[in-house]
């Protein structure tokens, strides 16, 4: 049951071959049996996951059952659920537990969805491995020495153990797509404003942005429609009319125009990387679609732009962790100005100090200009350049990491290392576009990821190329583990 | 040498919106600690700002109601701070691109003069809480009731040249506030501070001198004491060849004298930066003229209204009209009696003392508007001297009768019956023969005042009840037979 696919399993629970109860104590069962090995989940929730399984059997056999009725999922713990510990892998949030549900989670419930748990992650995304997790480093089912990216790694990586057939997940920098890619699984960021932020922890507000974590384009479309829609509660949310993101997979690719940055074919990608990618756009020419070369000229500019809005907004949106009001707080504090220094200097890790600290010095007086509002600039420029790019074609296509899988604890020493990790796909986040990694090909028997970014609010046509792609090949179902 | 005063006024105006700037929690005063702070007030995790539609349209109507420009697209920004009164770590507020821009206020001073005072802008911003000091035994209680109240601050330029000038002004900013509804302006629970930039310059000068700040003066009385009080320290330091620090100050009410609170080196670096959770708030003219159509009858209006509608002086027209309240206490009494130069005098003499003495705002007066003007009728038809008047006046202080029946009880009727009249003169130039003869003696220049005499004494006898008008003229002709 656990390799099924969330499109296999909707038909399975509705023909009766299983229940939404047995497929979900068989995960639980497995997660309890083999997550040690990979460090998936910070918190698994039987109890309320078998409660919510009875719950969807009983609408299932009453007929008129909500499309995600009794599909077993999992949620990064930097997303709120009401109840149930969300510490977004950090000590400061060890003992927080949320009276609420984020806008993603209510829509899911919603959707009949079972909750199995909190998936581990870097310590309040902020990462391109998973190792900066305080439950303990991710690791990689294809390969457990190697990490399974970041900051998603925990969502990728229950996916690709076949843990859970699919996750949600938050891509800041790349975090979704990312450790998609090199966990052989399909992951997708939606254009900025597309899902709702209400009750996902902050990390960098105007670059956040919560998509789907699963093992095919079909399934990640089953999951992107329960999620997305406009949110009252959250300001930047896009007032759109609601797509069915599954209802055009089909459609014929003839004719697609597809660009191809040169600038992401350059020095520092893996050659035998760049040889899968280039296998997956012959792929495409043969599916009909033409690929044209493009340029995305401020491209080398999107990792230092980054490197300062992000860390910006973070350092504002973190201040919050004060060890004043909820979370963790140092043992006795001798004044208010120790209360603060310690609780934060205790409760953060490395990471997040670095990336606040980077933060307050890019807003400081004196600074400001030279970098927060030079990084707005650089931020406007990269917009432009997918601007002028997508008038002249309909998608982009490129490698969505330099390289596959790396070893645990390779890049750990060497943060400028691990930001390059995310080279091919922060631009995406500053434009606010929506970004998609799907599986295609093996290096050493560790997965690569082809990476396709849409225009703003095209995530339908996204996954349709996806799909039509997944159709013609099989590398999505290729496995980390033995069946 | 002679030193001239220059002030420049921050004027915190809380908004009467129901609910908080970002949040729906209530906000109203005096609820028990904590009982009004939703998880968006306590900076939970995951929560987002929504802004509050209402407090955009009282800050628009503010800066219509100054003339101000409106800030058509207007930025909520980040200011960074760390307070354990301040939930988020931040203020959320605007700099750079405020809703209400510069503009222009009238100013009426006590000598019936009046000034031009202009408007560097206003923003709107959300309070931070309240921090507990009292009953926590060398701990701090925090109060998050107030968290997220909304505000705009007002801030002049630095335009006014006496502490008078800046009550004028204060006073000014209140009047508009409550004219226009948009908040109570009750500076006892802190719904208005003020904060006052004073410096000195030798008179002549147009530069600058180095200014400080007083902070938080809660009423128009302090204001104009704490101003005076670092004036004089001021000029006693400069006067002494020193020099003004730069430097925030606290206006100590009990010793009248300021003290430094903190000097300006040390300051916060607030790192301001666009808030990336709301959006700029765009506003169309529509918007902005819909609004301008439904401003009530402002004070300066009012005052040239009553001036030509009540024949009042300008004096007496800015003074009724610079609360609504009593202007419209006024309008309603001046109806009712049809007397306006009789109601202007009562409202501003008794009824203004009455009001001083007990404390209280003319809308909590113990005589109601329909009963001064029960009052005034009696004034006008003769029926109350003066004298009388002001005893009915203080009976009403104690009761809810109307002037008639206080007349009736009392048995104050005025006797204007001149046979009545003429046996009270009688019977005093009767038994006066001295002072009879003396006034037959007099001067012709000396005689009017020497009536007097007798006047008292028949007032004296008849209760203050004798029509004045009356005896007067009776007097003077039966004196004058005696010649």
């Amino acid at each position: 049951m656990h390799q099924l696919t969330i499109a296999e399993i909707i038909l399975g629970l509705r023909r009766k071959v299983f229940s939404s109860t047995e497929l979900t104590r068989h995960l639980l069962d497995r997660i309890q049996q083999l997550d040690s090995g990979f460090n998936s989940f910070i918190t698994v929730t039987e109890e309320r996951a078998l409660t919510q399984a009875k719950a969807a059997d009983q609408r299932l056999a009453g007929g008129e059952a909500p499309a995600l009725c009794g599909i077993p999922i999992a949620h990064k713990d930097i997303i709120c659920t009401s109840g149930v510990r969300t510490s977004c892998a950090s000590k400061m949030l060890d003992n927080f537990v949320p009276p609420y549900d984020a806008t993603i989670v209510e829509k899911l419930n919603a959707a009949g969805a079972v909750t199995l748990g909190k998936t581990n992650m870097d310590e309040f995304a902020m990462g391109s491995s998973s190792e900066s997790s305080y439950y303990g480093p991710v690791k990689n089912p294809w390969n457990t020495s190697c990490v399974p990216g970041g900051s998603s790694g925990g969502s990728a990586a229950a996916v690709a153990a076949l843990l859970v057939p699919g996750s949600t997940a938050t891509d800041t920098g790349g975090s979704i797509r990312q450790p998609a890619a090199l966990t052989n699984t399909t992951g997708l960021k939606p254009t900025y404003g597309r899902v709702s932020r209400w009750g996902i922890v902050a990390y960098a507000s105007s670059l956040d942005q919560a998509g789907p974590i699963a093992r095919t384009a079909e399934d990640a479309a089953y999951l992107l429609s329960a999620m997305a829609g406009y949110d009252p509660r959250d300001s930047t949310s896009l007032n759109r009319p609601q797509s069915d993101f599954g209802k055009g997979l089909n459609n014929a690719l003839t004719g697609l125009k597809i660009g191809i940055p040169t600038e992401y074919f350059g020095e520092g990608l893996n050659p035998r990387t760049a040889a899968c990618i280039q296998e997956a756009l012959r792929e495409y020419e043969r599916l009909g679609a033409q690929l044209l070369d493009i340029s995305l000229p401020h491209s080398k500019l999107a990792i230092p732009a980054y490197y300062v809005i992000a860390p910006a907004e973070a350092s504002a949106n973190l201040s919050r962790f004060d060890g004043v009001r909820y979370g963790y707080r140092c043992q006795t504090p001798e004044d208010l100005r120790d209360l603060y220094r310690r609780s934060r200097g205790e409760g953060f890790g490395e990471e997040v100090q670095r990336r606040i600290l980077v933060g307050t010095y890019a807003l400081s007086a004196g600074y400001y200009d030279a970098y927060y509002n030079k990084a707005q600039q650089v931020r406007r420029l990269i917009k432009q350049d997918f601007a002028s790019a997508f008038e002249q074609v309909d998608v982009i296509m490129g490698p969505t990491t330099p390289a596959p899988a790396f070893k645990l604890g390779a890049k750990s020493a060497d943060p400028v290392a691990m930001y390059l990790e995310d080279i091919y796909t922060i631009a995406t986040n500053l434009a606010g576009l929506p970004g998609m990694s799907i599986p295609c090909g093996l290096v050493d028997n560790l997965p690569v990821g082809l990476q396709i970014i849409g225009n703003y609010l095209d995530e339908a046509r996204m996954l349709n190329i996806a799909h039509r792609y997944q159709q013609a090949t099989n590398w999505h179902t290729a496995s980390a583990i033995a069946v | 040498m002679e030193w001239e005063i220059v002030i420049g006024l921050e004027v915190h105006v809380q908004l009467s919106t129901k609910s908080k700037l970002f949040s729906g929690a209530s906000t109203r005063f005096g609820s028990e600690p904590n009982t009004q702070a939703c998880a968006v007030d306590l900076a939970m995790p995951g929560t987002l700002p929504v802004p509050n539609e209402e407090a955009f349209r009282y800050a628009v109507m503010f800066g219509l109601a100054m003339q101000a420009r409106i800030g058509k697209r207007s930025v909520f920004e980040r200011k960074n701070y760390f307070y354990p009164d301040l939930p988020k770590g931040y203020q959320t507020t605007q700099l750079n691109q405020p809703i209400v821009g510069a503009g222009e206020v009238e100013i009426y001073l006590a000598d019936g003069g009046n000034k031009t005072v202009r408007l560097h802008h206003a923003h709107l911003e959300e309070d931070a809480g309240k921090s507990l000091h009292e009953d926590f035994h060398g701990m701090t209680g925090i109060d998050l009731n107030r968290a997220g109240t909304p505000l705009i601050e007002i801030v002049s330029e630095p335009d006014m040249r006496s502490a008078t000038e800046a009550v004028a002004f204060l006073k000014k900013i209140h009047s508009v506030v409550t004219y226009l509804g948009i908040s109570d302006g009750d500076m006892s629970q802190g719904s208005m501070r003020c904060d006052a930039n004073v410096s000195l310059r030798p008179k002549g000068e147009t530069e600058l001198g180095t200014r400080t700040e007083l902070k938080n003066i809660n009423s128009f009385r302090f204001v104009e004491r704490a101003i005076r009080a670092e004036a004089e320290r001021q000029i006693d330091i400069l006067e002494d060849g020193g020099n003004i620090v730069q430097e925030t100050r606290l206006y100590d009410v009990d010793k009248d004298e300021t003290r430094s609170l903190r000097s300006k080196e040390v300051a916060n670096d607030y790192r301001y930066f666009p808030c990336p959770d709301l959006l700029p708030v765009i506003l169309s003219d529509d918007y902005i003229e819909q609004l301008r159509v439904q401003l009530p009858e402002l004070p300066d209006a009012k005052a040239a209204r009553f001036q030509s509608e009540y024949s009042l002086s300008t004096y007496d027209a800015n003074l009724l009209t610079q609360e609504r309240a009593t202007a419209d206490y006024f309008e309603t009494v001046s109806r009712a009696c049809n007397a306006p130069k009789l109601a202007a005098n009562w409202i501003t003499g008794e009824i203004s003392a009455l009001l001083k003495r007990q404390e209280i705002t003319i809308s909590q007066s113990p005589v109601s508007p329909q009963q001064l003007a029960s009052l005034i009728v009696r004034i006008k038809d003769n029926t109350l001297s003066s004298k009388i008047a002001k005893r009915v006046f203080e009976a009403m202080t104690k009761s809810a009768d109307m002037a008639d029946e206080i007349i009736q009880k009392h048995g104050y009727t005025q006797v204007s019956d001149s046979r009545a009249l003429e046996k009270m003169v009688d019977e005093v130039i009767a038994t006066n023969s001295t002072q009879v003869e003396n006034y037959r003696k007099a001067d012709e220049a000396k005689r009017p005042k020497m009536m007097g005499y007798f006047v008292g004494r028949i007032m004296k006898a008849s209760s203050g009840q004798a029509n004045p008008q009356m005896l007067n003229k009776i007097l003077k002709e039966k004196l004058d037979a005696l010649l």
